[in-house]
This record gives structure tokens, sequence and C-alpha cells, in this order.
């Protein structure tokens, strides 16, 4: 009997199957904080390679778990028990672009911001735009159901994908989905984004693109409380205008910030808030004038707004480092994403304060503001004994404070490892056996992905945050 | 929403075969089959969080007019219930704009073939908690479970709303339109719904050589064909039909071609049918992989 190192080899080339330990330290663990192990990392370039490997772990009744680029924070990509990580990173041309209907296919390990580079010429590009657009791949969007800043009017990376080629956890290869607009049968497009690897691996996908804007406005408004901050995304939205983007940052994370990059942020605004609004020249200095007198009602101190594009991406620039900017105060960091209704905003925010300090932690705030997806950043030193204990006492307070006024688990990162046993928080036994359910149906193998999202029967309503096989 | 009674009308596998009516129409509930019909009413209008709460069996005309008083609105066809709306997963000829009614879906709370209440998705426009359950429930006709209260995104009214037509080719409208609403074409004239700033519309209007119409033409409903928005091309040459341009659905005065799925995907179906209802006791005799 061959064994499954051989199968792989003769799936995709024995160059393109690695097991030196040296490498596969490099595959342990995506972004998060979740450690696991893997016995072999294989890249395939073909559908009919990625079959193969599939089948070859089915064979072999071993777990395998898709991954792009790495960049997930929730232990997505995290192998669990020596399962084989199979890369996509090889598959990264886009195939087609059709400019008049405005779709694309690309496979899945083309890095989003290299597809919306690939289409600028045609003034299009791919709406989802994480904050890792630069290292993050289409494959992994869609497994996450990304978003980012401008999802906020146009969607997250669901309302994007029209088609999936994608490789069944029994090895059959389908198209689900279409560029037709509604195909036969169920949504199964629709499952499979946000499904988390664990429903198959995507080979191909076909994108939806949209119309670059044809002007933009961007706007910088600064307060002295949070709250009137939160107060002014509300009555924004409340007067019926979605701008492109809305984003905030606290005290802490704007002084931060502003020490790193030099833009002219205000040090001692309590909180500023990114409004971007974008289309057609009328509607969008409507747009202007309405946020500002929205915003000088609440109480904003200033409001600037961008004279140029250089002017414009420099304040984009500070939204966009503050992860690198929060490296210069404490070394580590853990990055918090869960959503509440946008008229919660300045309770839930108190709340997270209020938890930092009891545990003894510094916490930032950089978040989408306009559809309530909040981002505590707890920085911290590693290195500091028994601090990582605080850390996720503290995380595990800020979801269950963020779920108690009404919001959700994750607004963007996924459920992986990280919160699969906080799900009975948000949902119920029968709520949990529906998800399942999709589970199985797409997966009678289990093998795909296996022990992330769902919690074990065993855990359900028991909070306990680190899974066997991982350790952080 | 207080689900359990509606709960209790459908009942577990002991209850047997079973069927929801809405207005009926959509083609509304089997025939011959005990009918459950789901709560109605508004339950409440978040206006700063553009979501709504309501029974399945809430007219959309009527959430419609209600959002209105907010100046919000529902991007579903202003037709039927919500439930059906929902179930049947049709967008109307607002979807280039708008998006798809898949979209729409929040969070649903529907009863499942063993009669438990079951919560999908979540309440806020952002959430990536667990599979998208919602998705699958959108356009699945009632044969997975039955939507009994729903909470959907809401989208603003425009300042102005105005259909337009011309007797230019429709993908040269098309490429040249920032965001229109709707483009439609029937092989002789263009039609355009632009919304917005009122001196917007009226600058892409001229832009456009456009002008101004009474609304959409009449729509053929024999047919509803769904072709990739670059195939629509391939109609040019025939008649009888509106297509939805840089959507793709064509409503045509022939019936549909038929479509068949891939036998790995049939049985997907089958498994999920199983799953979540085993006994096949939901909307029996509905079968979605039907032509
Ligand atoms: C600094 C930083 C900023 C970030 N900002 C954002 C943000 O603004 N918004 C946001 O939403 N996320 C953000 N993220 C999270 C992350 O970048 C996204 O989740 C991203 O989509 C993951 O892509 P990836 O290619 O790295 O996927 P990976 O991490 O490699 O994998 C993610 C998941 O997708 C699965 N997967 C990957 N490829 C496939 C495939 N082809 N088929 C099936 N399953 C597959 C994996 O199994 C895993 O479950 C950020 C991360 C970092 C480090």
């Amino acid at each position: 009997m061959t064994t499954l190192l051989d199968d792989l080899r003769l799936a995709v080339t024995p160059a393109r199957v690695r097991d030196h330990q040296s490498e596969l330290n490099l595959y342990r663990r995506d972004a998060s904080n979740f450690d696991g192990n893997t016995s072999v990392v294989c890249f395939p370039t073909t559908t009919d390679e990625v079959q193969a490997v599939v089948r070859a772990c089915v064979a072999h009744r071993s777990p395998y778990v898709a991954r792009g680029s790495g960049t997930g924070l929730a232990g997505g990509a995290t192998p669990l028990d020596g399962a084989v990580v199979v890369s996509l990173a090889k598959m990264n041309r886009v195939l087609s672009v059709d400019a008049a209907a405005r779709q694309a296919w690309v496979e899945p390990g083309v890095l989003n911001l290299d597809l919306s580079r690939h289409v600028a010429h045609l003034g299009l590009h791919f709406a989802p735009d994480p904050s890792s657009q630069q290292s993050c791949t289409i494959g992994g969007n869609v497994a996450n159901n990304s978003g980012g800043p401008h999802c906020l009017a146009d969607g997250v990376t669901a309302a994007h994908i029209v088609a999936l080629e994608v490789v069944l956890p029994e090895g059959d290869i389908v198209m689900i989905g279409g560029e037709d607009p509604e195909p036969m049968g169920l949504d199964l497009r629709g499952a499979f984004v946000g499904s988390e690897g664990m429903f198959g691996i995507a080979t191909k996908i076909c994108v939806r693109l949209t119309q670059n804007a044809p002007a933009v406005r961007t706007m910088l408004l600064d307060f002295t409380t949070v709250e009137s901050g939160a107060e002014t995304v509300s009555a924004i939205i409340a007067d019926g205008m979605v701008p492109a983007a809305l984003e905030m940052m606290d005290a802490l994370c704007t002084r931060a910030v502003e020490e790193y990059i030099h833009a002219g942020l205000p040090m001692d605004a309590a909180a500023i808030l990114l409004a971007e609004v974008a289309g057609l020249s009328h509607g969008l200095e409507d747009e202007v004038a309405r946020i500002i007198a929205i915003g000088t009602a609440h109480g904003a101190r200033t409001v600037r707004v961008a004279q140029d594009e250089a002017e414009r991406a420099l304040l984009w620039k500070g939204r966009k480092t503050a992860f690198g900017a929060i490296a210069r105060i404490k070394p580590n960091y853990y990055l918090h994403d869960t959503v509440v209704p946008r008229r919660k905003l300045p309770e839930v925010l108190n709340q997270v304060y209020e938890i930092a300090q009891r545990h003894d932690l510094l916490v930032m705030n950089v978040f989408h503001a306009g559809d309530g997806n909040l981002h505590p950043l707890l920085v911290f030193d590693k290195r500091e004994p028994g601090v990582m204990a605080r850390v996720h006492a503290a995380g595990e307070e800020i979801v269950r404070v963020s779920v108690a006024a009404g919001g959700v688990l994750s607004g963007e990162h996924g459920i992986g490892l990280e919160k699969r046993d906080y799900m009975p928080l948000m949902f119920d036994p029968a709520d949990l056996a529906a998800q399942a359910s999709m589970r199985s149906a797409f997966d009678p193998t289990g093998l795909a992905n296996p022990a992330k999202v769902l919690p074990s029967p065993a855990g359900c309503g028991d909070v306990h945050n680190v899974p066997e096989g991982a350790w952080i | 929403m207080d689900l359990s009674g509606f709960a209790a009308d459908v009942g577990n596998a002991s209850a047997g075969p079973v069927t929801i009516a809405g207005t009926s129409s959509r083609g509304g509930a089997v025939d011959g089959v005990r009918a459950v019909v789901a709560p109605e009413g508004i339950e409440w209008i978040q206006a700063d969080e553009m979501t709504v709460s309501c029974g399945a069996a809430t007219k959309v005309v009527d959430l419609d007019a209600a959002l209105g008083e907010v100046g919000q609105r529902i991007a579903l066809p202003l037709s039927g219930t919500v439930g059906g709306a929902l179930a049947v997963g049709h967008s109307d000829v607002r979807r280039l704009g708008y998006g798809p009614v898949r979209d729409v879906l929040l969070q649903a709370n529907y009863v499942s073939a063993a009669g438990d209440v079951v919560k999908a998705g979540g309440p806020t426009v952002k959430n990536v908690s667990g599979f998208d359950l919602c998705r699958l429930l959108v356009g699945s006709a009632g044969t997975l479970g039955f939507l009994g209260a729903v909470i959907l995104r809401t989208r603003p009214l425009p300042q102005v709303s105005q259909w337009f037509s011309t007797a230019t080719d429709p993908w040269a409208t098309f490429a040249v339109l920032y965001r229109p609403v709707s483009v439609l074409w029937d092989g002789t004239t263009t039609w355009a719904l632009l919304e917005g700033h009122a001196d917007d519309v009226r600058e892409q209007a001229v832009l456009a050589s456009l002008t101004e119409a009474e609304g959409p033409p009449p729509l053929p409903t024999t047919g509803r064909w769904s072709l990739p928005p670059a195939g629509l091309t391939a109609l040019a040459a025939t008649t009888g039909f509106v297509a939805e341009i840089g959507v793709g659905v064509v409503h045509h005065t022939q019936p549909a071609p038929q479509r068949s799925l891939s036998a790995p995907l049939v049985a997907l179906h089958q498994r999920l049918k199983t799953e979540f209802d085993p006994f096949g006791r939901l909307n029996p005799g509905v079968d979605l992989l039907d032509g």
C-alpha cells in the first residue's frame, strides 16, 4: 500500500510536496495566536491537482486545510493534528476579465490588491478591501467572507462573488453559482462563501467588478468625546446616507498613529472620524455638506476636507497604518472583531475600556464605525508573566458584552478556532444543529478543515477558548 | 417575535406533510396539503441601523409604506409577502442597482421540519458568525424550513427616481452611466432607471442621450430566463423579450430553456434536503431542480 506522502507526490509532483520541519514550521499557524502542526504542505497548480490531493487525503482518511496567504486572524488556516496543508498560493492567475459584463475569473491565490490593480485601467475594481489587501488572497476572502472599510456601501465579499469552481470534500469538481443571475437550485454559492475551508476548496472564482467612482471626497472630523463621534455616525445613517466609508479611531490610537506618520491628526481628540463619500458630483457635494452639518451639530471641533489626492492618501494612511503604529508601543497585539448595533457603539466602547482597565491592559480602538464593526486592539508584551491569561480573559468579556448588546461574534474575521467555543453565546443548540447540517451535507467525510467554526458537542455552552491540539 | 404558535402549527414529524401559504402571488401553497400561515406585522423599524424586523407574512407593500415614513425602502419586489419574496428569491427590475434579494436578509427565524424555531444569521448589517444559512434559505421555496420572522436590511429613499428611454444600443448606455438602478432592453428600445441627486440624474440623462419615460415597459411573464449578462447580445435578432442589462434576467414570451445540474450537485441538493427535512414533509412535491 502507498503512503499518503507517496500519493501526494504523485498528485502534484514531488517538488511541490514539502515535509522538511523547517518549512512545515512556516505553515503551523495563520496570523492568529493559535499554533497547530502539519505533517506536509503541498502546492497544487491546477484544479485537477487539487482534486488529486483531496482524493489522496480522503483515501488515507487524513484531514487537510486549504490555505491562501495565512493572514486569517481566527485560526481558520491553522492545521490541527498534522493535517495536510493545501496551499493555493501557486494558483495565482487572473484567467479572464469581461469589462463589458464587469466580471472576472481568477484563481484562488490571486492577491486581493493585485486583482484591483489588474482591472484599474478599465475603471473597475474588486470592492472588498480588507486592510490586509496587499497580502491576502481572493480564495481566503471567499472562505472568510472578508470585509473592509469600503464594504459599508458596496457590501462584503459575498455580494461580489457570482460563481465558484469547487473541489468538493469527496473529490468531485463542481461549478456553483453562475455568471447568470439566477442559477438553478439552492444558493450553494452563498452557502460556500464564509465556510472557512470546511465545504471544499475553491479553485476558480468569478468575481463581480465595481465601477470606480467618478469623484471621491474624504473628510476628517474630530471630537472631544467618543460618544459624540459615535452619535454622529448614527445620525449620518439615519439621515439617509450610506457613505463609502465611515471609520473611527479613539484617542490612544490617534496619538499613536500621529506620532508614527505625522499626518496632522489632532493629538488631543477623544475620537476622530474618517468619512468618505463617492459618486456623482452633485450628490457628493450635498453629502459632504450634510455630514459637516451633522458632525458640527454633534460637537465636532474641526472638519478637515482633503483638498487633493495627496491629502486624501495621507488621511487613509493614518487609518491603514494603525497596526504598524501600535507595534511601537508594545510588541504584541490581539485584534478583536465584533459587531454591535451602531447606536450601542458608545455604551459598548465604554465597557471595552472598563474591561481593559480591570485586566490591566492597554486597549486601542480603530474600527469600521459605519457598520458597528468594533476592532478593540489589546496591546501587550508577551514576555510579561501572566499577561496572556489576562488578554484572553479580557477578550472573552469583550465578545460577551458585544453579544449582550444585541451584536454578533464576528463581523469579518470569522469564527475559526478563536471563537468556535463562543458560538453558543449567539446560537441555541437547534441553531447550531442546522449549521452542522450544512457542514455534513457539503462534507460527509468531515476531513475538510475539521474542528473549526462549530463547537464540539461536549464543549457546548461551556466557553473555554483554547481547543485541544492548539496552543498559544 | 414569538414564534411558538407558528411552530406548534407546523408541528413535528408526527404532524405529517405541511405547506405554507402567503398571498399566492408567486404560486402559493402546495395543493391538498395542510397549510400554515406565518405571523404578520412589523415588530420594529430602526432607521439609524437601517434594519427592520417583521413577520414573514407581512405584505411587502405594507412594509415598504411603513419604511417610506422614515425615508427608507426595502429592496424586495413589491408584491405578496416578505416570506414569499424571500422563499422564491426573485429580484425585480431594480436588481442592477439594489442587488439580489439574497443580500436583503440579515436574520431569519424559521420553523424546521422537526418543529423547532431555528435562528440563522444575526441582527447586524455585518456578520460572519458561522455558516451562512440565510443565503441557503433565500430561494429554497420553503423546502428547508418555513420562515417565521426576519430582520432585513433597508435602503435610503433617493431624492429623485426617474425612468428614461433611448434608441441607443443598451451596452453603450450601460457603459456610460454611473451605477444606474436598472437598464432594460427589448431589442429595439433601451430603458434606464436613474436615482440620486436631481442634478446628477439630469446630467447623466444628457450624457447618455436619454428621454424621460413613463416607466419600465410591460414585462412578458411566460418565461423568466437567467443568462450570463455577456450572453444577452445573442438576443439581438429576436423579439418577445425584455432583458435586464448587466444582470442577465430576461422576461420572455417563451418559456425558459430547460436546465439541469451535474450529478454531484444533484447529490449535494439531496443531502441538504435530507439533513434539513429527513421525511420530506415541508412543501412536499416542490422540486427546485425541476426544469
Ligand atoms: C494586518 C491584518 C489586517 C486585516 N484586516 C482585515 C480586514 O480589514 N477585513 C477582514 O475581513 N479581514 C482582515 N484580516 C484578516 C484576513 O486578512 C482575511 O481573513 C483574509 O481574507 C484571509 O485571506 P488569506 O489568503 O490570508 O487566507 P488564509 O488565512 O490562508 O485562510 C483563511 C481561511 O480560508 C480558507 N481558505 C483559503 N483559501 C481557500 C480556498 N481556495 N478554498 C477554500 N477555503 C480556503 C482557509 O482554510 C481558512 O479557513 C486582516 C489580517 C491582518 C493580518
